[in-house]
C-alpha cells in the first residue's frame, strides 16, 4: 500500500502555542513525507489552524521545533516561510480579485528585467506551463473575478507551484467545489503526489478523508491524540478520536416545557447570497414548538448560519406561504418586518454584525426598540437608562458603568448585551446562532441559564452552536444539515456526537430520519 | 472591594475625561487663540469687531459643517455643498430680485429645493449603495449645471435685463439688507445667529431625537443596525436632506451677503465644511462624533485665518500654513488617543 521509505519533508516537534494565557497547543508533533496526503483532522477549534499558521510562518512565538529536509528552520514571517517552500492555500482565498490570473500567479514574485522592468514573457511562459500542468483551461489575462470558485482554487494552486513549494496546505478546499470539482481537484492532488510534493490537508468531510489520505492525525483541544495510516484507523474510532473529550462543562438541568407550535417552515429555499451556487438552503422543513429548543448542527459551509438569515430577512423578500409563526402567516421581507412580528436574530459576528462598538451600553441595549424609548421621535433617556439597568442586573453584566463603550467589555459581556437588545423586543422566536463563541466559562452558564429561563416562559428557540456537548445538553430536538439541506432529525434521547457528526459530514448511510425530499 | 472599584472607577472617569474629544477640540483652538494674543497685530486681536467679523465670516462655512457632521458620523460624505450652496444663491436671488416673488416664498422654495436635492444623494446612497463619495460627487456636478443653467452663466444682481435691452437697477429687498446686517448694537451679524440656530438644530437632533441615534447607529456598525431594525435607508434620505437644507440657507446668507447670486459661488466651500468637520474631531470614519465639536473646529479654522489676515500674511503662505495646520491639528488629536 504505502510505497517503501520516502524522504521526511517535515517534521514538527514539541510544538506549544499559547494566546494570552491560554495554550491552544500542547506538545504536538506532525510529520510530513514526500508524496504523502497527511490529512489534519479535528473538530472546530482543536488547534488545527494554529498548527498550520506556525508552519506557513503567521505566528512566529511558539515552542517546539520545526525540521525542514532535517535541517531546523524557525520562520519570521509568511514571506520566509514561502521562500522556504511551503505554500498554504486558504479558504479565504489570497487571490487579488481584480488582478489577472498571470499577475496573481506570480503576485510578491514577479519576474523582472534589471529587477524594474516586469518581464511579462517568461512570466506568461511560466504560467501557462503550470495551468497546462494542472489541466485548466484558463485565459491568463483574464482577471481572476472573471472564474468561479472552482477555477480560482486551481489558480491557488497554480501560484503556490510558482513559488517552489514542495509542501502546499490546504485548508477545506472543497468547502466550495461542487462534486465535479472535487474530483477534478483529487485528480491533481494524486498528481502532486506522483510529483513528490508534501500535502497536508485539512477536511471536515469523512468520505474526502478516506479517498484521499494516505496518513491521518487528529487533534482534539490543542493536543494530539493520535497519528495513524488510513488503513488501520476506522471511521469509528475517527470519529473517537475527534469528538471523545470528556464533557467537563456543566449543564443546568433543562425541563422541556414544550407547547403549541410557534414556528413552521415548509419547503423553504434560499438562494445563495455569494451566487456561487443556486442555493444555500434547499427544501427545509422545521417545526417548532413554544418552549422549545430545537438545536441545528452541521459544519461550515451547510447553510445553517444561512438558514437563519434567511428566515430574519437580512437578504430581502422571499416569497410569503413558507413560514408560519404562531398560525399565521410570517412575512419575510427585511429585519424590520421580522422584529416587528417577533422575530429576533443573534448573528455569529458579534463585532461585525451585532455590536455598535462605539456606542455605550445603554445604547447598544436600547437599539432594537428604540420606538419604545422615543414617542414623537423624543428619547426618554430616563427609561432607557431603567430598562437597560434591568437588563444588566438580570443578565449579571459586569461593567463597570453603563456608560462604558461596548468595545472594552469582555467577550462575554458583550454577547450578554447584544442578548438583551434582542430580549429588549419580546421576541417569539429566538435564532441563537453560536450563542456562546468567545465567550468564557461563567457566562457560558449563565447564557444556559437564561436560555432555560425564557424558553419556560414560552419563548421557542432555533439554536446553532458548533460545539457538539453544548447542542446535545441545551436541545430538544437536533436537526443536521449538509450542504443546505436537512440530512437527519434526532429527539435528544437519541442523539449522539458520532450520529450527528456522521450525518453533518453527509454519511448516507447513517440518517436515522430523512425529512424532505431528495429530488 | 467596592470602595476599591469605586475609586478605579473615578480615576479612569478622569482619564476618559482628558481623551475627551470635546477637550481636544478645545484644547486646539485655545492654542490657536494663544497664538493670536501673540501675534495681535498691534491689539488687533483684542477689539470685539475681530472676533465679530472672524465669525461672520466663517458663519456660512460652518452652516455647511452643521449637514456635513451629521452625515460624517453616518460614514457618509457630502461633496455637493458647494454647489447646493451656489444654486440655492442663485436660486434666491433670482426668485427676489427678477421674479419679484415674497420673501417667505423665496426662501421656502430654496429650502425645499435644496433639502430635495440632498435627499436624491441619499436617495442614491441609502437605497441603490452608491458610495457617498461617488453620489455626492455626481450632485456636486450636477447642481453646479443646473445653478449655470438658471442662471444662464451670469451672476443674478439687482441689474435686472429688461425686454429693451437695457438694464435697470432694482431695489436691495429688506430681506437682502436683513440678512446682512449686524444685531444687538452692530454685535453680532445676523448670519452668525443663524449659525447658532443651525447648531441648536443638530444638537438636538444628535442629542435628543430618535433621528440623532440611528445616525450613529449606522455610523458606527451599518450592518449591526440594519439588523436591529433601524431603518437606514430613510435615515440617510433624511441625513443627506437635511444637509442640502443647511445648504440652502447658508446660499441664501452668501447671496445675502453678496448682494447677488453667483452661479461660481460655493466653489470649494465643500472642502472647507470636511475641514472644520475633521479639526473639531468628528470621526471620518463615522459613529463617533457631534455638532459642538464641529463648532469648536469652525472657529479654530476662522480664528486660523483671521490671525493671519489681520498680521497681513499674503494669500500664498496664508494657504500653505492653512494645510499645514489641519494636518498638525488632526496629528495632535490622534496622538493624544
Amino acid at each position: 500500500m504505502h510505497s517503501g521509505h520516502r524522504e521526511a519533508l517535515l517534521q514538527m516537534e514539541h510544538i506549544t502555542k499559547s494566546f494570552s494565557g491560554v495554550k491552544v497547543l500542547e506538545d504536538v508533533f506532525f510529520d510530513l513525507n514526500q508524496g504523502e496526503v497527511h490529512v489534519l483532522a479535528g473538530e472546530n477549534g482543536a488547534g488545527k489552524t494554529t498548527l498550520i499558521k506556525i508552519l506557513a510562518g503567521v505566528h512566529t512565538d511558539y515552542e517546539g521545533d520545526i525540521r525542514l529536509n532535517g535541517q531546523p528552520i524557525r520562520f519570521k514571517n509568511p514571506h520566509d516561510a514561502a521562500e522556504s517552500g511551503i505554500s498554504a492555500i486558504h479558504q479565504d482565498m489570497s487571490l487579488i480579485n481584480s488582478m489577472t490570473v498571470v499577475d496573481n500567479i506570480f503576485l510578491g514574485r514577479e519576474h523582472t528585467i534589471g529587477k524594474v522592468w516586469m518581464d511579462f514573457r517568461t512570466q506568461k511562459e511560466r504560467a501557462q506551463k503550470l495551468i497546462d500542468q494542472l489541466g485548466i483551461d484558463v485565459n491568463l489575462n483574464f482577471p481572476v473575478e472573471e472564474y468561479p470558485v472552482s477555477v480560482r482554487q486551481m489558480i491557488e494552486i497554480a501560484k503556490a507551484l510558482a513559488y517552489d513549494a514542495r509542501i502546499i496546505i490546504m485548508d477545506e478546499p472543497t468547502s466550495a467545489l461542487n462534486e465535479l470539482e472535487v474530483e477534478r481537484l483529487f485528480q491533481i492532488i494524486q498528481d502532486l503526489k506522483q510529483k513528490n510534493y508534501g500535502i497536508i490537508y485539512i477536511t471536515h468531510r469523512m468520505e474526502e478523508i478516506y479517498e484521499i489520505s494516505d496518513r491521518i492525525t487528529v487533534l482534539r483541544d490543542g493536543k494530539r491524540i493520535g497519528t495513524a495510516h488510513a488503513d488501520d484507523l476506522s471511521p469509528q474510532e475517527l470519529i473517537q478520536w475527534m469528538v471523545g473529550r470528556e464533557i467537563s462543562q456543566q449543564f443546568p438541568d433543562r425541563t422541556p416545557s414544550t407547547g403549541k407550535e410557534r414556528l413552521r417552515v415548509e419547503h423553504l429555499y434560499l438562494p445563495d447570497p455569494t451566487g456561487t451556487k443556486p442555493w444555500v438552503v434547499e427544501d427545509i422543513n422545521l417545526s417548532l414548538n413554544s418552549g422549545e429548543i430545537l438545536g441545528i448542527a452541521g459544519l461550515r459551509g451547510s447553510g445553517k448560519s444561512e438558514l437563519f438569515h434567511g428566515l430574519f430577512g437580512t437578504f430581502g423578500k422571499i416569497p410569503d406561504g413558507r413560514v408560519q409563526l404562531d398560525g399565521r402567516p410570517f412575512r419575510i421581507h427585511s429585519p424590520i418586518h421580522s422584529i416587528k412580528q417577533g422575530l429576533a436574530l443573534l448573528t455569529n459576528d458579534r463585532k461585525g454584525t451585532g455590536l455598535v462598538s462605539p456606542m455605550n451600553i445603554i445604547r447598544n441595549i436600547s437599539l432594537s426598540s428604540l420606538r419604545k424609548y422615543s414617542p414623537g421621535g423624543w428619547m426618554q433617556f430616563q427609561e432607557e437608562k431603567i430598562a437597560a439597568q434591568n437588563h444588566i442586573e438580570a443578565f449579571g453584566i459586569k461593567a463597570q458603568s453603563m456608560h462604558q463603550e461596548v468595545e472594552t467589555l469582555s467577550g462575554g459581556n458583550q454577547q450578554k448585551v447584544v442578548l438583551a437588545k434582542w430580549l429588549e423586543i419580546h421576541p417569539k422566536v429566538l435564532l441563537l446562532d453560536e450563542p456562546t463563541l468567545g465567550v468564557d466559562v461563567g457566562a457560558k452558564h449563565d447564557i444556559y441559564a437564561l436560555m432555560n429561563r425564557w424558553t419556560a416562559q414560552g419563548m421557542a428557540i432555533l439554536l446553532i452552536t458548533s460545539e457538539l456537548p453544548e447542542l446535545l445538553a441545551l436541545s430538544d430536538r437536533i436537526m443536521v444539515m449538509h450542504r443546505g439541506r436537512s440530512t437527519a432529525e434526532f429527539i435528544n434521547e437519541e442523539a449522539t456526537q458520532e450520529k450527528i457528526t456522521r450525518a453533518a459530514m453527509g454519511d448516507e448511510k447513517t440518517y436515522e430520519k430523512k425529512t424532505g425530499n431528495s429530488g | 472591594m467596592k470602595r476599591k472599584q469605586e475609586i478605579q472607577g473615578k480615576s479612569n472617569q478622569k482619564r476618559n475625561w482628558l481623551r475627551s474629544p470635546l477637550l481636544r477640540a478645545f484644547a486646539a483652538l485655545v492654542l490657536v487663540f494663544l497664538i493670536g494674543m501673540m501675534f495681535n497685530a498691534d491689539g488687533a486681536f483684542f477689539k470685539w469687531n475681530t472676533h465679530r467679523d472672524m465669525l461672520r465670516h466663517i458663519s456660512v462655512f460652518a452652516i455647511l459643517a452643521c449637514g456635513m457632521t451629521l452625515v460624517i458620523i453616518t460614514a457618509g460624505i457630502d461633496l455637493s455643498v458647494g454647489s447646493l450652496l451656489g444654486l440655492t444663491a442663485v436660486l434666491f436671488s433670482l426668485f427676489s430680485l427678477q421674479k419679484m416673488w415674497s420673501p417667505l416664498l423665496a426662501l421656502l422654495a430654496c429650502m425645499v429645493i435644496g433639502a430635495a436635492l440632498g435627499a436624491v444623494s441619499g436617495g442614491l446612497v441609502g437605497r441603490f449603495k452608491i458610495q457617498p463619495f461617488i453620489a455626492t460627487l455626481a450632485m456636486m456636478v450636477f447642481a453646479r449645471g443646473l445653478a449655470k443653467w438658471v442662471s444662464g452663466g451670469q451672476k443674478i444682481s439687482t441689474a435686472v435685463l429688461q425686454p429693451d435691452g437695457t438694464y435697470q437697477y432694482v431695489d436691495v429687498p429688506p430681506i437682502f439688507e436683513f440678512l446682512n446686517s449686524k444685531l444687538l448694537n452692530e454685535n453680532i451679524a445676523v448670519v452668525t445667529l443663524i449659525l447658532f440656530a443651525c447648531v441648536l438644530i443638530c444638537w438636538v437632533i444628535l442629542t435628543k431625537l430618535r433621528w440623532g441615534r440611528y445616525i450613529y447607529a449606522i455610523g458606527g456598525n451599518e450592518e449591526a443596525a440594519r439588523l436591529s431594525g433601524i431603518p437606514v435607508i430613510q435615515t440617510k434620505l433624511l441625513t443627506y436632506g437635511l444637509s442640502g437644507f443647511f445648504c440652502a440657507i447658508a446660499g441664501i446668507c452668501q447671496a445675502a451677503q453678496e448682494l447677488q447670486g453667483d452661479p461660481e459661488a460655493g466653489m470649494t466651500y465643500e472642502l472647507t465644511a470636511i475641514a472644520i468637520v475633521v479639526i473639531g474631531g468628528t470621526n471620518l470614519m463615522g459613529g463617533r462624533g457631534g455638532i459642538g465639536l464641529t463648532f469648536i473646529g469652525a472657529m479654530t479654522i476662522g480664528y486660523l485665518e483671521k490671525i493671519l489676515s489681520i498680521n497681513a500674511v499674503g494669500e500664498a503662505s496664508r494657504l500653505m500654513l492653512t494645510g499645514t495646520i489641519i494636518i498638525g491639528a488632526v496629528l495632535f488629536q490622534k496622538t493624544r488617543k
